[in-house]
C-alpha cells in the first residue's frame, strides 16, 4: 500500500533547555487563560452548552503534546479545551468554535466537546465517556495496515475506565499489538463521585498492565515529569508498535462543569492540590534556576493575554454558518467528500 | 427471478452472493478488510466469510473477541484513518452493544466536525426471525437504524442484491448499514452479473394496478407470495421492493401509489414506531388525495419473539396476512 509516511520530526532544538520550558509554561499559561476568558464568556451567555473546565491539569496536554511528533493522530474528551490548545488547533478557530461560529474549527456544529481539526490530526472531541477509546483502536489498525509508524493518542479520564469499552479496547489493542498510547488523566473524580466510590481498584495503571501492555502511574501535575514520561512511552510504542498505558495523577481546580455547584469535595482538599498548580509550579522553578525573571514572565502573560483578547475580538466578528447550511455535512457524499 | 436473467450467470446462493462481494471488493481494494466474531477459522456464524481466510489471511479476515462496541468503534476508527473496513456483526441484537458506536461516531462524527471526519466503512448485520431463536436472536431493528441521519441503510432482498450492494456502499463515503435476512442465506437465484448495485432507489419487483404492496428484506418474499394468491382473486399489485431504508425513495412509492391508489406496507419490525409507520406517513402525506383507502400496515406481533414454532409464525408477518389486508384496502 502506498501512504504518506511523515518523516520524522526536527530534533526540538534544546527541548531540555529554558526555550523548551518556556515553551510548555506558555502552552499551560494559554490553557489556564483561555479558559479563565471563557468562564466570563459564559456568565455573559456568549458561551452556552456545557462547558468542561481543564484549569489544574494543564501539564498534562502541554506535557504529552510536546512529546507527540505532528504525524500522530489524537483522540480527545469532552474536556478537551487544553488538548486542542496545545496541540497546535489555532486558538481563533476554538474560540470561534465556542461561540459557535461558521470560523469555528468544527464550523459552529461542535461546541465545547467536539473540537475537530484535521490539520493537526485532532480527532475530537468525544462527549462519550469511553467513546473515544474504539477509534483510537481503529486508526491504530489503519496505521498497522496501511504500513504508518505513527502513535494514536488517546485521552480518556478516570471514570472510562468504569466503561465497558475501557476493558474491550485495552484487551483488543493488546491482542493486535497496536500503536495506541493510552493517556488516562486521573483527576480523582467522574463528575461528582470520587474515584474510591467508583472503581474497585483504584490502582488504574495495575488494571492496565493486567492486559499485558507496560503501564505507568506519574505526577500529572509536574509537566517536566509528564513530558518525559509521555516522550518515553511514545518512543515505546514507536518501536514495539504495541500500546502502552500512562495514568496522569492529576487534579482539576474547577467543578467538573458550570452547571456543577462542587458540593462533593473538601475546599481543604482542592487548596491542597492548588499548592501544586502546574503552571506556578515551572514558573517558579525557572525563576529560581534564573531561566526566567518576573518581568519576564509578565510578559509571557501579556503575551497569552493578548492572544486569548484577539482570539475573542475575532469570534465576535466571526460570522454565523447560514441557517440555510444546516444540513451539510450529515452526508459526505453530498458534499462530495471522497 | 425470470429464467430470462437466469441465464447470465450460473445461480447463486444469498449467502455465496456475499462472500462473492466481499471477495471482489478486498480483490479491487487492498483497503478492504472484514472484521466480526467468528470471521476467521469458523467461516461466519452463517457461513458468509467461509474460505476467505486461506485467500487473503488473518490480517484481512480478522477474527475479533466478543467485544461488540470495541470492534464496530476500531472500524470507525479505521475508516477514519483511511481503510475500508466490512465489519460483521453476528445479529442486529448484538449490534445494540454497539449502538453507542454507531450513533454516536459512525453517525455523527461528519457534522459534528463541521465536514472534516467522515467515517465510511460498512457494517453488515442479519437481522430478522422465523428460525426459531427466540427474542436475544430474532428481531428486525433496522427501522431503528433507519431513524437516524448520518447513517445509509440498505436490505438486499434478492441475491442480485446481495451481490451488488457492497461494492457501491464501500465507495460510498457514508457509513453504510446492510442488513441481511436471516432466512434468506440458502435462497438462491441469479447475481446476474452484477456487482454494483443500485444503492439508492426501491424497486418494483411486480407490477400491478390494484395496490401497492411496500416490502424489503425479508418480508419481500412474503409479499410476492401475497400478490401470487390476490392475482388468483384477480386483485392486481404492485410490488415495491425498499432496498433502501434511509434515504428512502419516496418517488417510486409515490408513483405507485397514485397508480394503483391503494397501499399496503409490509414490516417485520414491531408497528409501533416503524419503518411501516414512517412509510404509511410519507403516503398521507404525499399523496393523500390519491388513496381510495387508508394504508395499510402488516408488521410483527407487539411481543418479544418467542421460541416455539407455532408462536413464532403467528408473530410474524405472513402471506395470508398481507392478503387480508389488502382486501380490507380495496373493499
Amino acid at each position: 500500500m502506498k501512504t504518506a509516511t511523515a518523516g520524522p520530526r526536527p530534533a526540538a532544538p534544546g527541548r531540555a533547555g529554558p526555550a523548551h520550558r518556556r515553551d510548555l509554561l506558555r502552552q499551560m499559561l494559554r490553557i489556564r487563560r483561555f479558559e479563565e476568558r471563557c468562564v466570563e464568556l459564559y456568565s455573559a451567555t456568549k458561551i452556552r452548552g456545557f462547558l468542561h473546565l481543564y484549569i489544574g491539569e494543564e501539564a498534562v496536554a502541554a506535557g504529552v503534546m510536546a512529546a507527540l511528533e505532528p504525524a500522530d493522530a489524537v483522540v480527545s474528551t469532552y474536556r478537551e479545551h487544553g488538548h486542542a490548545l496545545a496541540r497546535g488547533v489555532p486558538m481563533d478557530a476554538i474560540m470561534a468554535e465556542m461561540y459557535g461560529k461558521a470560523t469555528g474549527c468544527s464550523r459552529g456544529r461542535g461546541g465545547s466537546m467536539h473540537l475537530f481539526d484535521r490539520a493537526t490530526n485532532f480527532h475530537g472531541g468525544s462527549a462519550i465517556v469511553g467513546g473515544g477509546l474504539p477509534l483510537a483502536v481503529g486508526l491504530a489498525l489503519a496505521d498497522r495496515m496501511a504500513g504508518r509508524s505513527r502513535v494514536t493518542a488517546c485521552f480518556f479520564g478516570d471514570g472510562a475506565v468504569a466503561e465497558g469499552e475501557f476493558h474491550e479496547c485495552l484487551n483488543l489493542a493488546a491482542l493486535w499489538h497496536l500503536p495506541v498510547l493510552f493517556l488516562c488523566e486521573n483527576n480523582l473524580y467522574a463528575m461528582g463521585t470520587r474515584i474510591d466510590r467508583a472503581q474497585a481498584n483504584t490502582d488504574l495503571a495495575a488494571r492496565a498492565a493486567t492486559y499485558g501492555m507496560t503501564a505507568h502511574a506519574v505526577d500529572g501535575m509536574d509537566v517536566r515529569v509528564v513530558e518525559k514520561a509521555a516522550r518515553r512511552a511514545a518512543a515505546a510504542v514507536r518501536a514495539t508498535g504495541s500500546p502502552y498505558f500512562l495514568e496522569l495523577r492529576t487534579y482539576r481546580f474547577r467543578a467538573h462543569s458550570m452547571y456543577d455547584p462542587d458540593r462533593y469535595r473538601d475546599k481543604a482538599e482542592i487548596a491542597r492540590w492548588q499548592q501544586r498548580d502546574p503552571i506556578d509550579t515551572l514558573a517558579r522553578r525557572m525563576i529560581s534556576d534564573g531561566e526566567l525573571d518576573e518581568p519576564g514572565l509578565a510578559q509571557l502573560n501579556a503575551d497569552v493575554e493578548a492572544e486569548v483578547a484577539a482570539s475573542v475580538t475575532a469570534a465576535e466578528q466571526a460570522p454565523v454558518e447560514p441557517v440555510d447550511q444546516l444540513t451539510r455535512f450529515v452526508y459526505a457524499e453530498d458534499e462530495g467528500l471522497p | 427471478m425470470t429464467a430470462a436473467t437466469a441465464t447470465a450467470q450460473a445461480e447463486l446462493t444469498y449467502r455465496e452472493a456475499v462472500r462473492e462481494a466481499i471477495r471482489d471488493a478486498m480483490r479491487r481494494d487492498e483497503r478492504v478488510f472484514l472484521m466480526g466474531e467468528d470471521v476467521g477459522p469458523y467461516g461466519g456464524a452463517f457461513g458468509v466469510s467461509l474460505g476467505l481466510l486461506e485467500e487473503f489471511g488473518a490480517d484481512r479476515i480478522r477474527d475479533t473477541p466478543l467485544s461488540e462496541s470495541a470492534f464496530v468503534g476500531a472500524g470507525i476508527g479505521a475508516a477514519m484513518g483511511g481503510m475500508r473496513p466490512i465489519v460483521e456483526i453476528m445479529t442486529v441484537n448484538f449490534s445494540l452493544l454497539a449502538l453507542d458506536q454507531i450513533l454516536n461516531n459512525a453517525a455523527t462524527l461528519l457534522h459534528m466536525s463541521g465536514g472534516q471526519f467522515g467515517a465510511p466503512l460498512v457494517i453488515r448485520m442479519t437481522t430478522g426471525g422465523g428460525r426459531q431463536l427466540a427474542a436475544q436472536h430474532s428481531h428486525s431493528l433496522e427501522g431503528w437504524y433507519a431513524h437516524i441521519p448520518g447513517l445509509r441503510i440498505l436490505a438486499p432482498a434478492t441475491v442480485a442484491d446481495a451481490r451488488g450492494m457492497l461494492w457501491p456502499a464501500l465507495r460510498c463515503p457514508d457509513p453504510v448499514l446492510i442488513f441481511e435476512h436471516g432466512s434468506l442465506y440458502n435462497a438462491t437465484g441469479s447475481p446476474a452479473g452484477h456487482d454494483s448495485a443500485d444503492i439508492t432507489t426501491a424497486a418494483i419487483r411486480r407490477t400491478g394496478s390494484d395496490v401497492t404492496i411496500v416490502a424489503y428484506g425479508g418480508t419481500l418474499g412474503t409479499a410476492l407470495n401475497a400478490a401470487d394468491r390476490l392475482a388468483e382473486q384477480s386483485i392486481s399489485a404492485d410490488v415495491i421492493d425498499l432496498r433502501v431504508l434511509r434515504p428512502l425513495d419516496d418517488a417510486t412509492i409515490m408513483e405507485s401509489v397514485r397508480r394503483t391508489h391503494r397501499a399496503v406496507v409490509v414490516d417485520e419490525g414491531w408497528r409501533s414506531g416503524s419503518l411501516s409507520a414512517e412509510i404509511a406517513a410519507r403516503i398521507t402525506e404525499q399523496a393523500f388525495y390519491d388513496l381510495d383507502a387508508p394504508v395499510g400496515r402488516v408488521c410483527s406481533a407487539e411481543v418479544p419473539m418467542p421460541y416455539a414454532a407455532h408462536l413464532e409464525q403467528a408473530a410474524l408477518p405472513q402471506p395470508g396476512a398481507v392478503v387480508d389486508a389488502v382486501r380490507a384496502v380495496a373493499a
